[in-house]
């Protein structure tokens, strides 16, 4: 039955497609014309660039010397309820009103239902969550509001923490190349500049990769993380191959002893099957000797709502994502898709992004995360 | 995401043909699956709440229509719904007097400010006026450099300086006067509604430079925040309108809704790609078709004209219109439509779709659309345009030719053959696109494209569609042929295509 729904689908679209556009085509003839303003070049869809090298660029691409950058003064990381509520929002009121609570009834499920929405959970994974506690009422496991809430909070903590380990995979003697993928507009360069520094400071040899060669001034923002952070950047020619600067900083890191290179890449919809498919060729010339592909972080922005769980379903299918970098949990977005995302897709969140310094980044911590969503 | 808001509803409603109207109860539970798809669609609680009591006053005591099934009906209501709220007056944008006309942008970080102020810039300029651009946000590296280069692509002047925000925007503002510029855009830094100081910074600027329009650019992606966000932007500047940015994606938008209801101001512009000319004022229609996850056949159709080739398109909509379609024909228009991405997702984008076929092709695996594919290339053009004459050993031949088995290939040709008896039954392509769910394909179509200016200048005229099928059809026996139901599959479509040619 497949092939048949196949060839009625296609046809259909086909039709439909192609006939409105005979149709608008036909009325635009003979509509007046209108002078078409000039349009940037288009994103190239399939890059035709051989990867060998990054293309030529007049100067020197990466500093002999990376520059000194800031003084490496261990910045104590911000606490994550200082970082992530500086308000107490909406939540809290709700929080508070249902402790106040001693029995639990029909408006209390309502209140935690409308509170984790609030938060971002989604109804799935809502619904979920509360059908459990219901049944364990039910079951004269759990009586009482605190109970409830007590129980909730560990759920969530629980699912949150997920397979365990949330630590950022670093294998010794290789190249390592954690990449890092996304939505326009996440924070990917920011994080990057963060997680450079935390990883200088933690010892390691640091090499940036400005694989973002469509956004105007995108290598340039980049190599002024570099500059703050004293971290050297390769980059190419705007508009060129990213898998050629991935390609070309990972054999430059190699050459030179760097450890650790840290790939920048266009922000993009997941729903852009060009680009997706662009993005699976950086992540193949990144693994390429001598790289050692050991981190693919999907950089999402906690006042995403049910889409985030779309893209981390499509990121994971395209590139295998390793795990989530939470940003700008500073804000008044909760951030709750992270629950989603763990329970169906079993990807952990890795690192909470809190500012837009380069110290602004903490590992996830589950408990916290939780106690910050009750407080 | 498949299950349309419809469909989950004509398997509630779907019973109630017979009976005379909707009781209280058919409506409590219609009402609970319109409050879902809502809340799905990222819509602010509070305000999916006072939606869903609108709704129900609209629908208390209706009785059932002749012709719409009640699923369709309380779509309907609800469609209509989020149009009002969504929609209300359009912005017109009018000019100050005394030049410049200022227009301030302001919102979260990553938003979209600086791509959305190169875009309105060049939309000004197509208005016939003579924008620039003012670079105030000092914070993000090479921010002002980006906005530079955006400038130099849509030709338009651009000034900023090494200073604090404030400077800048009075001194920008000095500048415009000073080059006769009519109107000018101040993009600003992101910054966190909470950031008590970034938010005085704001209105300080704003203060400064006395906008005409201001402007909260918003992601489309945003969930539940996009309240708490437009309150407090809205608080601090007074807010003209808003700006939703990244429609391209498959965020189903109910932050607008959120938005809209929160500030009552209008939605201006929708930005709709990363390229400059992907602008344009917001359609309401379109977005209540969106949240509701009805599809958004504009969109298809828009991307459909960058990406299809256009002979192609116009041969194959011809050659199926004459109840022409050959193996041949089935292959070019694979690869067309192969570009739009995934089958399921681009079929998603079309409303009226019938949900059998929705729910068959969500359930196609690209794997499955790649082993058609390579079938029919390991065919001679002869044997695709006549695949009568495909024999024992020309079947052997394709079959190894593409990796697959000879069954594979006879079940191929079978089904084809189905299909192509399917399409030129009389019932079928008319049902298909003028039976009643046709019939709303059909609507919604020329509807959109009444809409879309660049498709021609007065529409396609009132009840008229390119297919010629009427407004309110009734249900029509949409075509015989084995319609099973395939339940389960993918929830979402797979993003990266197998075959090739991208």
């Amino acid at each position: 039955m497949v092939a048949l729904w196949i060839v009625l689908a296609v046809a259909l679209l086909a039709l439909v497609v192609g006939g409105v556009l005979v149709v608008g085509r036909a009325r635009r003839r003979r509509a007046v014309g209108r002078p078409a303003a000039p349009t940037p070049p288009a994103r190239p869809a399939a890059p035709t660039v051989p990867v060998v090298e990054a293309p030529p660029v007049a100067g020197p691409e990466v500093a002999e010397e990376a520059p000194p950058g800031e003084p490496l003064v261990e910045a104590a990381a911000p606490e994550l309820r200082a970082g992530m509520g500086k308000t107490r929002g909406l939540l809290s009121g709700y929080w508070r009103s249902l402790r106040a609570r001693s029995s639990i009834d029909a408006q209390t499920w309502d209140d935690i239902e409308e509170a984790l929405l609030r938060a971002d959970v989604g109804v799935a994974t809502t619904g979920a969550l509360l059908e459990d506690l219901q049944t364990r009422v039910r079951g004269g496991e759990l009586s009482g509001a605190d109970a409830v809430l007590a129980a909730l909070r560990e759920d969530l903590r629980s699912t949150l923490a997920g397979a365990g380990d949330v630590g950022l995979r670093f294998d010794p003697g290789s190249t390592n190349v954690w990449l890092f993928v996304g939505v326009n507009g996440v924070g990917k360069t920011t994080t990057i500049g963060k997680v450079a520094r935390r990883q200088r400071a933690a010892g390691h040899s640091v090499l940036l990769a400005a694989g973002d060669t469509f956004r105007a001034a995108a290598a340039q923002q980049l190599e002024t993380w570099g500059e703050r952070i004293g971290v050297p950047v390769v980059r190419g020619a705007e508009g060129g191959d990213p898998s050629a600067v991935v390609f070309d900083a990972v054999q430059r890191a190699a050459a030179r002893g760097n450890d650790l290179v840290l790939a920048d890449t266009a922000g993009r919809l997941h729903t852009k099957v060009n680009l997706v498919e662009e993005l699976k060729k950086i992540r193949r010339v990144a693994g390429r000797e001598p790289g050692n592909v050991t981190e693919v972080l999907l950089v999402l922005d906690a006042t995403t709502g049910q889409n985030g769980l779309a893209q981390a379903r499509q990121f994971l299918d395209a590139v295998e994502v390793t795990g989530v970098v939470l940003t700008k949990l500073d804000g008044t977005a909760k951030g709750g898709i992270v629950v989603a995302i763990q329970r169906e897709l079993g990807l952990p969140v890795k690192l909470v992004g809190v500012g837009e310094g380069p110290d602004d980044l903490i590992p996830f911590d589950p408990a916290a995360f939780v106690d910050a969503l009750f407080a | 995401m498949f299950d349309a808001l419809s469909d989950r509803l004509e398997g509630i409603l779907g019973r109630l043909r017979s009976r005379g109207r909707l009781s209280d109860r058919d409506i409590e539970e219609a009402l609970r699956e319109i409050r879902t798809a809502l809340l799905e669609a990222d819509v602010d609680v509070g305000v999916a709440r006072s939606l869903v009591d609108g709704i129900r006053l609209r629908l208390v005591g209706e009785t059932l229509s002749k012709s719409l099934s009640p699923g369709q009906q309380v779509v309907k209501a609800v469609h209509e719904e989020l149009i009002r709220v969504l929609g209300g007056e359009t912005l017109k944008v009018t000019f100050a007097s005394a030049p410049p006309t200022v227009v301030l942008l302001a919102g979260l970080q990553g938003s979209g400010k600086t791509t959305t102020a190169a875009k309105l810039a060049r939309w000004f300029r197509q208005q016939g006026r003579n924008p620039m651009l003012v670079g105030a946000d000092l914070q993000r590296p090479a921010a002002v450099e980006q906005l530079r280069i955006l400038a130099e692509q849509v030709g338009v002047p651009m000034y900023s300086q090494q200073a604090d925000p404030v400077a800048v925007a009075r001194t920008g503002k000095e500048e415009a006067s000073r080059l006769g510029r009519d109107v000018l855009i101040v993009d600003t830094a992101g910054r966190l509604s909470i950031d008590e100081e970034l938010m005085e910074e704001v209105r300080q600027v704003s203060a400064v430079v006395s906008p005409h329009y201001t402007f909260l650019v918003i992601d489309a992606m945003t969930g539940q925040d996009a309240v708490s966000t437009a309150r407090a932007f809205h608080d601090a500047l007074e807010l003209d309108g808003v700006i939703l940015t990244k429609l391209d994606g498959d965020a189903r938008g109910g932050a607008a809704l959120s938005v809209k209801e929160t500030v009552g101001r209008p939605i201006a512009f929708a930005s709709t790609g990363e390229r400059l000319a992907d602008f344009d004022l917001f359609h309401p229609d379109r977005m209540a078709n969106r949240i509701l996850g009805m599809g958004d056949a504009l969109t298809l159709i828009e991307q459909a004209e960058r990406e299809f080739d256009k002979g192609v398109a116009e041969q194959s909509a011809a050659a199926l219109l004459q109840g022409r379609f050959t193996l041949e024909d089935f292959l070019a228009q694979l690869q067309q439509v192969k570009k739009l991405g995934s089958l399921g997702g681009v079929l998603s984008l079309l409303p009226g779709v019938p949900k059998e076929m929705r729910q068959a092709s969500s359930a196609v695996d690209d794997r499955q659309v790649g082993q058609v594919e390579a079938i029919i290339r390991s065919m001679t053009r002869r044997e695709r345009l006549d695949p009568s004459s495909i024999d024992g050993s020309r079947r052997l031949r394709i079959a190894k030719g593409s990796g697959t088995t000879t069954q594979d290939v006879n079940q191929l040709l079978r089904q084809f053959k189905e299909a192509q008896q399917l399409m030129r039954s009389p019932g079928m392509l008319g049902g298909l696109l003028g039976g009643a769910k046709g019939g709303r394909m059909a609507q919604a179509l020329s509807d959109a494209m009444a809409d879309a200016p660049e498709l021609g200048e007065s529409g396609l005229g009132a009840g008229a569609s390119p297919f010629g099928s009427a407004r309110t059809p009734a249900r029509a026996g949409a075509g015989g042929g084995s319609k099973k139901k395939k339940k389960g599959g993918r929830v979402t479509p797979k993003a990266g295509g197998q075959g090739r040619g991208r």
